[in-house]
Order: C-alpha cells, then structure tokens, then sequence
C-alpha cells in the first residue's frame, strides 16, 4: 500500500471512531432533554401555588420585608450565572457568559460594585482563567439539579443580601431559557429585591389578576411573609437551574448532531480521495510494467 | 358529604392530589384540622406528619418537612420541600437515619427522621 493511501485509511479509522462518540453523546443527550422537560414539568404546581400565596400575602397585607424593600441608593449589585458543568455544548455556557460580562458591565456603568456568583464548571474556569473575582461557585450538578442544590445556592445568596454590612443591595439572576429543541436563549432577570406587582405564574399571567379571598395568616401575616419569600427565592432558583439543565442537554444534542453529520461527511471526501489515491497506485503500477515490457521487447528487438 | 379537593404538592413533584374530608396538618401554632368549609387560611407548616383522610374512607399519611398550608374555596393546597407518602418510606433507611442523627446530635435530622417513622408506622397501624 502506498504512503498516501494509508494516510488516507488513518484517517477515515479515527474520524469513524469519534463519529461513533458523538452519535452516542448525541443520543443520551437526546433522551436527557426529556427528563429535564419532565423535571421542568413537575416543578411548576409547586411554583405556581407558590406564586399565588406569596402574592396574597402581599396583597392582603402591607407587610415590609427585607427582601422586598429597594435601596435608592445602590451600591453593590450581585450576578448570579448559571453555566455548564461539561463542554461539547455549542454555545451554551459562552451565550450565558457572555450576557453576564454585559450585564455586569452595564451595572459598573450605574456606578455598582458587581460581586459574581457562579453555578458550573465552565463560568469558574472562564473567570479564574481570565483573573476576575468570583464570589462563591457551586459546581457538580448543573446537568442533573435537585431542590436542595437551589437551596444551598439561594441560602447563601439571602444570607449576603441580607447582611448589616458588606452585603449586596440587588441579585440579578442569568440562566438559560428553554423555548424549543433548537432555541435557548441566555435571560437576565432581577431576582431580589422582589417586585411582587411583577411576580408571574408559570403560563405568563400575573398572579395580581386573580382575587384572593380573606386569608386568616397563622402566625401572622408578618410570619407567612418570612418563612414564604425565602422559600420563593429558592423555586425561583430551582426552575432556572431546571431550565438551564434542560437547555444544557438540547444545546448538546444540537452540537453532537452536527457533529456527527460533519464527521459522516468527511468520512465520505476522505474515502473519495483514498479511492482515488488506489486508483492512482494502480494506474501507476499498470504504466510501469508496460514502460518495464516494452523496453525489454525494443532491447531484445535490436539485438536480433 | 361535603368533601374539599386536597393538593400536597413537593418542591419537584405532585405527591398526592384527590377529595378528602378532613386534613389534619401540623402547623407553627399548633395540629390544625380542615374540613369542607373552613375559613380561609395561610399558615407555616412544621417538619410533621399530614393525615389526610379521604372521601372513600381510607387514609392518606404522608410526613412532610417545611412549608405551607393555604386553604380558600374548599380547595387546600399543602406545599412542602419534601414530602413523602407513608408507603413510599423506607422504614429501614429512616431508622438508620435516625440513629445517625441522635449519635450526631443533629436535631432536624433527628426529627425528620422520626416524622418519617411515625408517618410509615401509622399508615400500618391503620391497615
């Protein structure tokens, strides 16, 4: 075999074999999506009837509450990002990251400190690599969050926004938003303080438009509101992190995709060109031996 | 018989939703029972067990850690970061949970685990 076309054959080897990887990422990302959606699904009762007592209470109810209460003058402003634990997403973790630069620049521009806190492997990595301060970062569960990850996550992040000194006057929130299979887009919302004429039930209506009966609140309405806002921050948490599971996995699925369409076509231009190659080794063989034959037949012809 | 529809929702899934006659929960100030009719009414729920039982007889007992407890229109939600069903409870898993809890001297874990037990052993002294 000639020099070119075992190059040729290496190559169609390895390209095959990382086709087969790709096309079996491909598949477990598929099946994931589902059970994120599923996920997604389940999580929404408890949100929505979470939504709806949180917004009687504020309805019902003049109760202050450190959570909800603005500082006109802010001085510290904190990013909460939500990336990929693993790679081989597309543009997942870069789209995510990229809204929280622009969103932390905007913030610097009002004249805010911004402190960053971030949930998956690749937003640590960008930041150490680039030598910007993190905050906190939790890693490990971003393809798979259960309610306590959100818990531990939004614990910390009450614990700053509420602390005398030193603490943070706002926390916005950068997740990934699942629309479809093939759309997810990196969204920013404000998650403290509460606005709670803004807070929405999962299907986009705000929960302001139902009327509440006269709820009797045990202990106080003042208690309800404390032990639920907490509680609303950590669902808040809960579903973007779902979301941006369920995101992760599509984003993946559409990378593998491509990649596995990629790989199949340059297995093809690469078994083109090795055909080509043996078909020149051959053609070449072919002409040596006739050049080979006639000159022994013109050699021995002028010797008679 | 008058009946209210009762939704015990977790923090990750619907644990149990159907028509009941009166729900016995614990909540900050006390066990409180609803049945049909009863005034509207939010309240913090405790790391406690729910009886509920329903409109063909039977109970439903299911142990449940944290949250709320709202009722309006004869429709009660109750909410909780994590509920468990009394068949759904490992008996084994909760008793090896709570004897790591008393030789940890962690009370929350020492009661959770003791609402589960109660919760699974009472489902059988019903049986």
């Amino acid at each position: 075999m000639g020099a070119q076309l075992r190059v040729y054959k290496r190559r169609i080897r390895s390209v095959t074999a990382t086709k087969k990887i790709t096309k079996a990422m491909e598949m477990i990302s598929a099946s994931r999506i589902v059970k994120a959606q599923r996920a997604v699904a389940a999580s929404t009762p408890y949100a929505d009837e979470l939504t709806r007592a949180v917004t009687a209470v504020a309805t019902r109810s003049n109760a202050k509450h450190p959570l909800t209460t603005e500082n006109p003058n802010a001085k510290r402003a904190a990013v909460l990002l939500i990336t990929a634990d693993r790679g081989l997403a597309g543009g997942y973790s870069t789209n995510a990251i990229k809204a929280s630069l622009v969103l932390s620049e905007r913030l610097r521009s009002e004249g805010k400190d911004v402190v960053t806190y971030i949930i998956g492997r690749k937003g640590v990595s960008y930041y150490t690599f680039r030598g910007l301060t993190i905050a906190e970062s939790w890693t490990g569960f971003s393809d798979k969050p259960t309610y306590g990850d959100a818990k531990t996550v939004a614990a910390d992040l009450i614990e700053a926004f509420t602390a005398e000194t030193g603490g943070v006057d706002e926390l916005h929130l950068i997740s990934t938003e699942f629309v479809s299979m093939l759309t997810q887009n990196a969204v920013e919302a404000r998650l403290l303080p509460l606005k709670l004429d803004e807070v929405q039930l999962s299907d986009q209506t705000p929960a302001k438009s139902e009327i509440f009966p006269l709820y009797d609140f045990e202990p106080s309405a003042e208690g309800v509101l404390d032990a639920l806002l907490p509680r609303y921050v950590e669902s808040r948490i809960y579903n973007a992190l779902l979301q941006s599971a369920a995101s992760e996995h599509a984003a993946r699925r559409r990378a593998m995709k491509s990649a596995t369409d990629n790989a199949g076509e340059l297995i093809k231009s690469l078994t083109r060109l090795a055909n080509s190659a043996r078909q020149a080794e051959i053609t070449q063989e072919i002409s040596e031996i006739v050049g080979g034959a006639n000159a022994l037949a013109d050699a021995s012809r002028g010797s008679e | 018989m008058a009946e209210l529809h009762v939704e015990l929702v977790a923090a990750d899934r619907k644990v149990w939703s159907g028509a009941a006659t009166i729900v016995v929960a614990r909540t900050a100030s006390g066990d409180t029972g609803i049945m049909p009719g009863h005034t509207p009414v939010l309240s913090v729920l405790e790391t406690g067990p729910v009886t509920i039982r329903t409109v063909d007889g039977g109970t439903v007992i299911a142990a449940v850690h944290g949250g709320f407890i709202s009722f309006a229109d004869n429709k009660l939600s109750l909410l909780a970061e994590i509920a468990e069903l009394a068949d759904e409870i490992d008996v084994a898993r909760a008793e090896r949970a709570l004897e790591k809890a008393k030789s940890d001297l962690d009370e929350h874990a020492e009661r959770r685990a003791e609402v589960r037990l109660f919760a699974a052993r009472g489902l059988k002294a019903h049986a």
